[in-house]
Parts: structure tokens; C-alpha cells; sequence
């Protein structure tokens, strides 16, 4: 008997076999939608709920949409218009509040003379963010920057900006165009410099104020070069210590000199007049752009192996995540005055941004750590191995990896933060959301409106979270980097 | 009795000299309470090529990975090029930078490219200039094969060709010694050949190596030493042709008959 089984038939390819086109697909629309929609007797039954609740939503909101009125002075007009077109009992929505108070929504109390300030500010957040989101595609970077250019000139002279700022704007944004048609790394100083810019363009006042705040880096850094030579490590402390010294005890004191010896700047806007999304917006940018860096730090930190450190950061993270963002805030604008001397002036948007901070870096930390615990340990030892030491590791290895990896949890936690502005409502700022919409409810000629005012700041609100997640989207697919 | 190295070996460079690369004076390590390494004492002199064999669970790959501190040893000495490595991070940062390792799991970096992956290190730790980096880098890609590949991804390459990346990456330290964890167990049959034609010039260059393997058909064509560990000690070496033909421990010839045997 032989191994080989009696219908075994030897066999040996002498062609190898071309590659074939795949068969054609049946296409059309009665095929898709048999496939995607009436697969079965669930996806039909799901399909028909679907229509269904489309159809009672139109019954529900469709005229009172389709009757919109957008022009009229206050609500009771609103009504007599719908009441004369539409027959006496139709249902109307009346978005003529948003046209004639948009104002508010957009600046809150900002004086209006100054709107131009605002715009500007964010035009230029926009050309400042552009190396940092957009360093990877010039197509992109041509699309943007032209809509934020056009927008932000017309917008500026719409509302009467000065000629000497429409000149400064259409410099910087000419050199961002520059820097994006060559070099877009030649935009980063600009980048770096534009907290700064923007602060001062927001609240104004003394341009010494700024000066003075630059004034202190560029101390540290010289203390950084003259001990560099000496140990890389004290000068590093040292020339924090110089910034942070001069930040405190100096700064101030010698920009109120300055704006004495040679007054220059642009009238000052108190935080109490900002108000809507300039105000959201602001809180939102500032809690992004800080609580990024906070939370990575305290991730490294809480998988730090020096117990200390481990423990700092782990009471501070189970801490904040543990409290309520609104307690917080209260802290923030409550408490924060009784332990502070008497007469210190620390303002409360800053208050506030620091507490959202606080609140958002403590999520994200352990979003990071996510990512930070889901890369390979070999990696770590491939660091290890060519004799990179733990900054450069995480810094060139770990970081790029874990961020990347974290990329969706890091988006929801800025959506959530800057969903989570509306809560300064509870201490006392103006907030598009709730704040704002009483105080329109507050003139005689639109009390009693609800919807529409809603309906608006949640419209505003989904653009841009709906973009922050396109953005986030578009991040995941251009660093995609093969299988692994 | 393996077919996976077919070539003529040159040995004119293959000379062992006097002077010392690593010097491991009872050494011994412990994960927790269970004793890994015990009373390993192991001279390594420039030039060798030395295999370590051994079943799983005996201590191969953690002896390797003392040598450039990936593991800590808890008692005894080890001396890597007249440095000892001890807890002092100096010490421990000049040992790195003068070992090459080669991961069983090439452990490349994913989000760079070939090339940014064998630059990193000499840019980052030894400070040389980029493009100088980059002359170097495409150097040893041409030597391991694969200059074609250094725009590419590692995830868009073969194991085979990851790991070549994995060693020319090391090279681009200009190591001086060479440390081998099962550099071939995680590749299919047809790619651990061309990993191992690697391995061979390096050695005919008279590279210093250290190579925990179960090639043995390498181990013969290429080591100076076998060294055999079972239990965390080192139980038999010897040269290869005696090691293979006559090994002395009984252990050994049940290792060497469960490997060799079909």
C-alpha cells in the first residue's frame, strides 16, 4: 500500500496564472439600495422607523422653518407678519432676533466701535495656526488662507477698522502667504509670537504690557547661553527662574514706567465686556492651546518611575476629574478672591481659563496615557538601545506615536472643553448660550422668545465642533503610515 | 546539515585579538525572586563572533540585554569597552551608543521612514550633521540591500527587509560591538536567508557579535564560540566543530538531538 490515496492525482503547474481583473459589479440604485437598506427584515423594519421619524420631524418643524421671518424689529411683529402671510394660527419661526442682535451673540458688550479688533484677532489665529494644522498641504494651506484673508479684510472694513491696522493685517497676511507659497516653517515665529499679539489686540491697552512679557524669555534665553557652557541642567533652571522672576516682580511695575515715560497703545476693553462666542471662543483657544501641554506632561508624569512625581500627578488628575467643572469655576470666582491679598486684580476670564485648563488637562492625560500604554514596549528599548536618553525618546519616539494614536480621544476632549464654556454662564459672564439669550430676553420687543435664540448658538456651536472633527479625521488619514 | 548558508565565507578579516570588549565577572540577575542569571562569568575579546544557544526560558536573550543595560543585574560586574555599567546613566548612555541591537521583533519606528530611522540616532545622540547622517545611512542601506527602500515606510516592507533596516540601523551608530536578540524567529523561511547573508558580512568584516540564535548552520559557518545556557548558567562552550560534534554535557546532547534531529 502507498501513502498516497487512490484518487490523489499528481499534479505540477507549467504556467503560472495572470492576474485577472475582478467581475464586473452590478450597479444602479435599486441594487444599492437593496443592499443597504432592505438587506433584510431588520435593515427594512429600521429603514421604515427611519423615514418614519423623518416624517414627523417635517410635520413637526417643517412650516414653522418654512415660515421664517427675518426681518422685523421685535416678536410680536414677528408674529403679525406670520399671522398676515401664512393665515392667522400658522406657527412661524422668528430669526429676525438673531439679524438684529447678532451683534451680541458674536462680541457681547465689546464696544462696537472696536468689533474690528476681535475680527482681526481671530483672522490672525487662523494665519498663526496654519503652519501647526495645515504645515503638511499646500493645497490646503491656499484654500484657507485665501477664505480667512477675504473674510477677515472685508469683514475689518465693514466694520471701520483704522487704516494703519487694515495695513498691519494685509503685512502679516502677505508674509503668511509668502511663507506658505515657500516655507511654511518661516510662519512659525509669527506662531509663537501671536498669544501675545492677540491678548493685546483683545483687551488692548499699553503696548508696553506685551513688550515687557517678551522681555522676559529674552532674558532667560541669554541666561541659558552664558551657563549652557557650564551644565545644561542649571541653565535650563536658571533661565526659568530669570523669566518667571521678571514676569512677577518686574514686568509690571517697569511697563506702568514705560507708559508714563512714553504712553503708546490702543484703548483698553475690560473683561467684563466680553461676552458671546468672543468670549467662548477665546476660553475655547486658550484651553486648547494649554491643556495640551499640561496634559501630556502630567501623562509622562503619572508613568514616571519616581514615586513622587507618580503621586503628584495621579491626586492632581483623580482630583480634578473628580469635581465638577462648575465647582471649579466657582473656586475660580469665588474662593480665589478670599486667599488672594486684598486689591490683587486677577482677572476672571484668566481665572477662568486656568480652571478649564486645569479641567481638560486632567482628561486629556489620561487620554494620552492611552495611547502612551498601547505602544509596543520594543519600542522603548529600540530608544533605549541607540542611546537616546528619556526626553528624546519620548520627545522623537514615544510622543509621535501615543499622540497619534490618541488623536480621536484628544479631539473629543477639546469638542467637550469648548462645549463645556457655555458653563462660565454660572459666574457671572456672558456666554452665548444662556447668558446672552436672557439678555436679549431682557428688551420688552423680544421677552419671550426661546427657540430661535437656541436653535442659532447650537447651529454655531455644531460648526465648529462638526469641523474640529473633520480636522481630526483629515489628521488621522494623512498620518497613516502603512500596516504594521 | 543547513542549506540556508550556501556562500564561501572569507575569514581574512575574521581575526579575534587580545584586547577585551565585554568582561562579565559573576554576574547574576533576578526578576523578583526568581533567579535568572546566575554566576555568569563570560569574556568576549574584539573580533569574536559568539552564539548563544539555548532552550526558551534559559536566560539567552536576558544575558544579551544586560550587556547594554535593557536588563539590570543585580550582582557582579559588567565591563563593555573599559566602561562598567552601574545605575550611573553616563556610563549607561556611552555603553548604548557603542552596542548595536538587533530586536527579534525589529522594533523600527513606524512614523518615520527608513532612512529618518537609521539617521535618528547619529543626528540625536552623536550630534553629526544631517545630510552627513543621511551619506552614512544610504552607506549601510546599500550594504544590507535595500537603498531603493529609504522613502519608504517600514510597515510598507517585507520582515525580512525590516529587519535588514533593523541592522542598518544599528551600524549607523558605528557600534562596535554587535548584539543579536533571535534576530531570524520571527521571519518565514525564505527571508531568514537573506537576514543571515547580512549577518555573515558583518562578521567578515571582523565585527565584534554577539548572537543569541537558533541558526545553527550560522553558528557553525560563522562563530568562533558556542556557548550553550540552560537554567541561567552557562553549561557548555566550546568551538563550534567540537561543540557539534562532540558536545560534553548531557544536557547539551539532548539540546543539540531535539534541534538537530530531523
Amino acid at each position: 500500500m502507498s501513502d498516497t490515496h487512490a484518487q490523489t492525482v499528481a499534479f505540477v503547474r507549467d504556467t503560472m496564472l495572470p492576474a485577472a481583473p475582478p467581475p464586473a459589479q452590478q450597479a444602479g440604485a435599486v441594487r444599492w439600495l437593496r443592499e443597504n437598506l432592505f438587506s433584510g427584515p431588520v435593515n427594512t423594519v429600521l429603514t421604515l422607523l427611519g423615514l418614519a421619524i423623518i416624517w414627523f420631524l417635517y410635520v413637526a418643524f417643517g412650516d414653522w422653518f418654512a415660515h421664517s421671518v427675518w426681518n422685523a424689529d421685535s416678536l410680536p411683529e414677528c408674529r403679525d407678519i406670520i399671522a398676515q402671510t401664512w393665515g392667522e394660527g400658522a406657527r412661524g419661526a422668528c430669526f429676525a432676533v438673531i439679524r438684529e442682535r447678532w451683534n451680541q451673540y458674536v462680541f457681547g458688550f465689546y464696544p462696537p466701535e472696536l468689533y474690528w479688533r476681535p475680527v482681526m484677532t481671530f483672522g490672525l489665529l487662523m494665519v498663526a495656526l496654519m503652519p501647526v494644522l495645515f504645515g503638511a498641504s499646500l493645497s490646503i494651506r491656499r484654500i484657507v488662507l485665501s477664505a480667512t484673508v477675504a473674510l477677515t479684510l472685508l469683514a475689518m472694513i465693514a466694520l471701520g477698522a483704522p487704516i494703519v491696522w487694515l495695513v498691519f493685517a494685509v503685512a502679516i497676511m502677505a508674509f503668511a502667504f509668502y511663507a506658505s507659497e515657500t516655507e511654511i516653517t518661516r510662519l512659525l515665529p509669527f506662531s509663537a509670537l501671536f498669544p501675545l499679539l492677540g491678548v493685546w489686540l483683545l483687551w488692548g491697552g499699553s503696548l508696553w504690557g506685551p513688550i515687557f512679557v517678551l522681555v522676559g524669555p529674552v532674558l532667560g534665553w541669554i541666561t541659558w547661553r552664558v551657563l549652557s557652557p557650564r551644565s545644561a541642567m542649571l541653565a535650563t533652571i536658571m533661565a526659568a527662574l530669570v523669566t518667571v522672576v521678571f514676569w512677577l516682580f518686574v514686568a509690571g511695575d517697569a511697563a506702568g514706567d514705560a507708559q508714563n515715560l512714553l504712553p503708546m497703545g490702543i484703548p483698553a476693553v475690560a473683561s467684563s465686556s466680553f461676552g458671546g462666542f468672543l468670549l467662548s471662543i477665546t476660553i475655547g483657544v486658550a484651553g486648547i492651546a494649554l491643556s495640551l501641554p499640561l496634559g501630556i506632561v502630567l501623562a509622562l508624569a503619572r508613568r514616571s518611575d519616581m514615586f513622587l512625581i507618580t503621586t503628584l500627578a495621579v491626586v492632581f488628575i483623580e482630583f480634578i476629574r473628580g469635581v465638577p467643572l462648575i465647582t471649579l469655576l466657582f473656586v475660580a470666582s469665588l474662593l480665589l478672591n478670599y486667599f488672594l491679598p486684598p486689591g490683587t486684580s486677577f482677572d476672571i476670564i484668566l481665572r477662568v481659563i486656568i480652571m478649564v485648563t486645569v479641567f481638560a488637562a486632567a482628561y486629556m492625560a489620561e487620554v494620552i496615557r492611552g495611547g502612551l500604554a498601547a505602544l509596543p514596549k520594543g519600542q522603548y528599548e529600540a530608544a533605549d538601545a541607540l542611546g537616546l536618553d528619556y526626553w528624546k525618546a519620548q520627545r522623537l519616539i514615544v510622543l509621535p506615536q501615543a499622540l497619534k494614536i490618541s488623536i480621536p480621544g484628544i479631539v473629543s476632549t477639546f469638542i467637550g472643553m469648548f462645549k463645556d464654556t457655555t458653563l462660565v454662564t454660572f459666574v457671572g459672564l456672558y456666554d452665548p448660550l444662556k447668558s446672552m439669550s436672557d439678555a436679549v430676553r431682557a428688551s420688552t420687543s423680544w421677552k419671550g422668545i426661546y427657540w430661535e435664540p437656541y436653535i442659532f448658538v447650537g447651529f454655531i456651536f455644531f460648526l465648529i465642533c462638526f469641523g474640529m472633527s473633520r480636522y481630526s479625521m483629515y489628521l488621522e488619514r494623512r498620518l497613516q503610515r502603512g500596516h504594521r | 546539515m543547513n542549506e540556508t548558508i550556501t556562500r564561501q565565507i572569507d575569514r581574512s578579516h575574521m581575526t579575534v585579538s587580545d584586547e577585551v570588549a565585554i568582561e562579565i565577572r559573576n554576574m547574576n540577575k533576578w526578576y523578583g525572586t526568581f533567579h535568572v542569571l546566575r554566576d555568569i562569568d563570560l569574556t568576549v575579546h574584539r573580533g569574536e563572533r559568539i552564539v548563544i544557544a539555548g532552550p526558551s526560558g534559559s536566560g539567552k536573550s536576558t544575558l544579551i540585554r544586560c550587556i547594554n543595560r535593557l536588563e539590570e543585574h543585580q550582582a557582579g560586574h559588567i565591563v563593555v569597552d573599559g566602561v562598567e555599567l552601574t545605575s550611573d546613566i553616563k556610563n549607561i548612555d556611552k555603553v548604548r551608543s557603542e552596542v548595536g541591537m538587533v530586536f527579534q521583533h525589529f522594533n523600527l519606528f513606524p512614523h518615520l521612514t527608513v532612512l529618518e530611522n537609521c539617521t535618528l540616532a547619529p543626528i540625536w545622540v552623536r550630534k553629526v550633521p544631517k545630510k552627513q547622517a543621511e551619506e552614512t545611512a544610504m552607506h549601510f542601506l546599500s550594504k544590507v540591500k535595500i537603498p531603493d527602500q529609504a522613502h519608504k515606510y517600514p510597515g510598507q516592507l517585507s520582515g525580512g527587509q525590516q529587519q535588514r533596516v533593523a541592522i542598518a540601523r544599528s551600524l549607523c551608530m558605528q557600534p562596535r560591538i554587535m548584539l543579536f536578540d533571535e534576530p531570524t524567529s520571527a521571519l518565514d523561511p525564505e527571508m531568514i536567508k537573506e537576514v543571515l547573508d547580512t549577518m555573515i558580512e558583518l562578521a567578515e568584516e571582523g565585527m565584534t557579535m554577539l548572537c543569541v540564535t537558533h541558526e545553527m548552520g550560522f553558528a557553525q559557518a560563522v562563530a568562533n564560540r558556542v556557548i550553550f545556557m540552560d537554567q541561567g548558567q552557562i553549561v557548555e562552550q566550546n568551538e563550534p566543530v567540537e561543540f557539534f560534534n562532540n558536545p560534553k554535557s548531557e544536557r547539551t546532547k539532548l539540546f543539540l538531538s531535539q534541534i538537530l534531529g530531523h
